[in-house]
């Protein structure tokens, strides 16, 4: 085994072990689920395939799901940015409670989010009756699942910003500011393209993980078919009437760009990696 | 000039408003909303709510389902942090790939995955329940699900962690003499052990709040196969509001303990890291004394 991994001597011993545990885990939890996954679609055939996913009401959420992930994930980048500049830069009271307070959408069950984000934007909720006055309806509509997916993508963006935010050498600050650069230019040229490759990863990973989004939108959502019903709701009333091939369907086209997704967060890793080595 | 690297006061005092406006609206106040939500109408019927039996089997079914997947989850990720941590090997990042795609699967869809695998109409599902293993449907597909929704979060506390750490020490102890558990007990578990318990906690969390991939595989049999967060969804849609937000509070609160984890865990590792850049300093100190 060890020759077909090309393992690397070391004095430490539990290789064998952990790794066939590593390994006998993996396979059983998530290998094989994917090979299910891929078996039951090359029963399917093109027609089967096309014939699931091209009505109009699938084709409708899958839109859906993208186009409030990507509006959610740039609302996250500006805010999740300005929080994550705010809890490196400035000094206020409170601060080591606001920054625990950030990873909350980790911790916090989606359907519990769901259905307090739901009350809230309700029209006589605590946030929505001061929207109703202005015409501004949020539950039951694709602004509400905009709303629940800005909640869970949060601590995407700031969790990857903020270390760079941290690591930022002031020197390079200071040399801008004694040549003449006002606080704008150094922010432009010199702070937002030392932090692009991170907020471009975690807004990435903030709409990687909106598209998939279930639990907290639902409730948000009010579900109307072509209006506000997202891919995975397709997915679960597809197996909700037996249709498991039809739910295959809409599951391999979101798995197909959650993958491409997934290169591209690696790539850019790789990339920012690379620019990073040749600066020192 | 007094500094030469911030913004104006004006300017911070303006970022730093709108910033802590943002996180109130969006993440503070949906918290107080479900505590409000749960107590506004009285702790007398906040219990009454907890304690009616349906609830009560749902809790038991999210303890039991937790306390199945957390260890299972623990030995895999001790394990894959030691291998892809201390060994170089041929496929690594491979492996970490793999070990972080349940993050990159639509809850759905993980649990679309289990009952294409377990269901009663495939060839693996059906031969299991002529043998009297029901997994679709039944309490061992949420425990599957469970553990496929949290399958990375301990190793992906662990590797970095002990990547950083490096495998001098226990390099040492082997050299020594020490036998492998031994330099397992005695120096890699006291250096990863904060990393770890938050692991353990994070994993903990998103296992008993787990809704998806759960509600996929559960069936929504009452007082059988409904957790915590699935009898949320049916007491809300029931309009039985405090009914559905006391459950909630439950689950806010285990948030709430793991917000509080890992702060405390962040704390520990910030000590650790100082203390031992001292005694690194100290023992060059005393080398260089002749």
């Amino acid at each position: 085994m060890s020759n077909i991994l090309n393992l690397r001597h070391s004095v430490l011993p539990g290789f064998r072990l952990s790794f066939g545990i590593t390994l006998f885990w993996l396979a059983l939890i998530v290998l094989l689920p994917f090979a299910a996954l891929v078996y039951s679609t090359m029963g399917m055939g093109w027609d089967g395939f096309l014939a699931a996913v091209g009505s109009e009401r699938v084709m409708a959420s899958i839109r859906l799901s993208f186009a409030t992930a990507g509006l959610s994930a740039l609302i996250n980048l500006v805010f999740g940015f300005l929080v994550a500049w705010v809890l490196v830069r400035y000094p206020f009271p409170g601060k080591r409670l606001v920054d625990a307070l950030v990873d909350l959408p980790f911790a916090l069950p989606t359907a519990v989010a769901g259905i307090a984000l739901t009350t809230l934007y309700a029209p006589n909720g605590w946030i929505g009756q001061f929207l109703v006055p202005l015409g501004i309806k949020v539950s039951f509509t694709p602004l509400g699942i905009i709303v629940a997916l800005t909640f869970i993508g949060l601590p995407f963006v700031v969790r990857t910003v903020q270390p760079v935010l941290e690591d930022l050498e002031k020197e390079l600050e200071e040399a801008a500011t004694c040549l003449g650069a006002s606080r704008w230019d150094i922010f432009r040229r010199v702070i937002f393209p030392a932090t692009l490759p991170s907020l471009i990863t975690g807004g990435t990973m903030a709409f990687a993980r909106a598209t998939g989004e279930y639990g907290s939108v639902i409730f948000i959502a009010g579900n109307i078919p072509l209006v506000s019903e997202i891919a995975p709701l397709i997915i679960v009333s597809k197996l909700d009437q037996f249709d498991q091939q039809g739910a295959t369907a809409v599951a391999l086209v979101m798995l197909g760009i959650s993958f491409v997704f997934l290169l591209l967060i690696n790539l850019i890793q790789w990339w920012a990696a690379r620019r990073h080595g040749a600066g020192r | 000039m007094a500094n030469l690297t911030t913004e104006s006061r004006p300017v911070r005092y303006a970022l730093t408003a709108v910033a802590l406006l943002f996180l109130f609206l969006f993440l503070l106040l949906p918290l107080i909303g479900v505590f409000w939500e749960a107590l506004h109408k009285g702790w007398q019927l906040y219990l009454t709510a907890l304690v009616e039996p349906e609830a009560w089997s749902a809790i038991k079914l999210t303890l039991i389902s937790a306390a199945i997947a957390v260890p299972l989850n623990l030995v895999f990720g001790v394990s894959a942090a030691w291998a892809i941590a201390r060994f170089d090997f041929r496929g690594k990042s491979l492996l970490t790939t793999l070990i972080d795609l349940p993050f990159a699967v639509s809850p759905v869809v993980a649990g679309l995955m289990f009952i294409l695998l377990f269901g009663a109409n495939t060839a693996v599902g059906g031969w299991l329940q002529d043998h009297g293993l029901q997994v679709i449907f039944a309490v061992p597909g949420i425990v599957l699900a469970t553990v496929f929704v949290t399958f990375p979060f301990v190793a992906r506390e662990l590797i970095p962690l002990m990547q950083s750490q490096g495998a001098d020490e226990e390099q040492a102890a082997i050299v020594l003499g020490a036998s492998g558990w031994q330099t397992f007990r005695k120096v890699t578990l006291p250096n990863i052990k904060w990393g770890l318990l938050y692991g353990v906690i994070l994993t903990n969390a998103r296992a008993m709040g787990e809704f998806g991939a759960v509600s996929v595989v559960s069936g929504h049999i009452r007082g059988e196969t409904n957790t915590i967060p699935l009898h949320v969804e049916i007491l809300y849609n029931e309009y039985n509001f405090v009914g559905a937000f006391a459950c909630a509070s439950l689950l806010a609160l285990l948030a709430l303990v793991t917000l509080l984890v890992k702060s405390l865990v962040e704390w520990r590792l910030h000590r650790q890291q100082q203390a031992s850049t001292l005694r690194t300093a100290e023992a060059r100190l005393q080398a260089a004394q002749p």
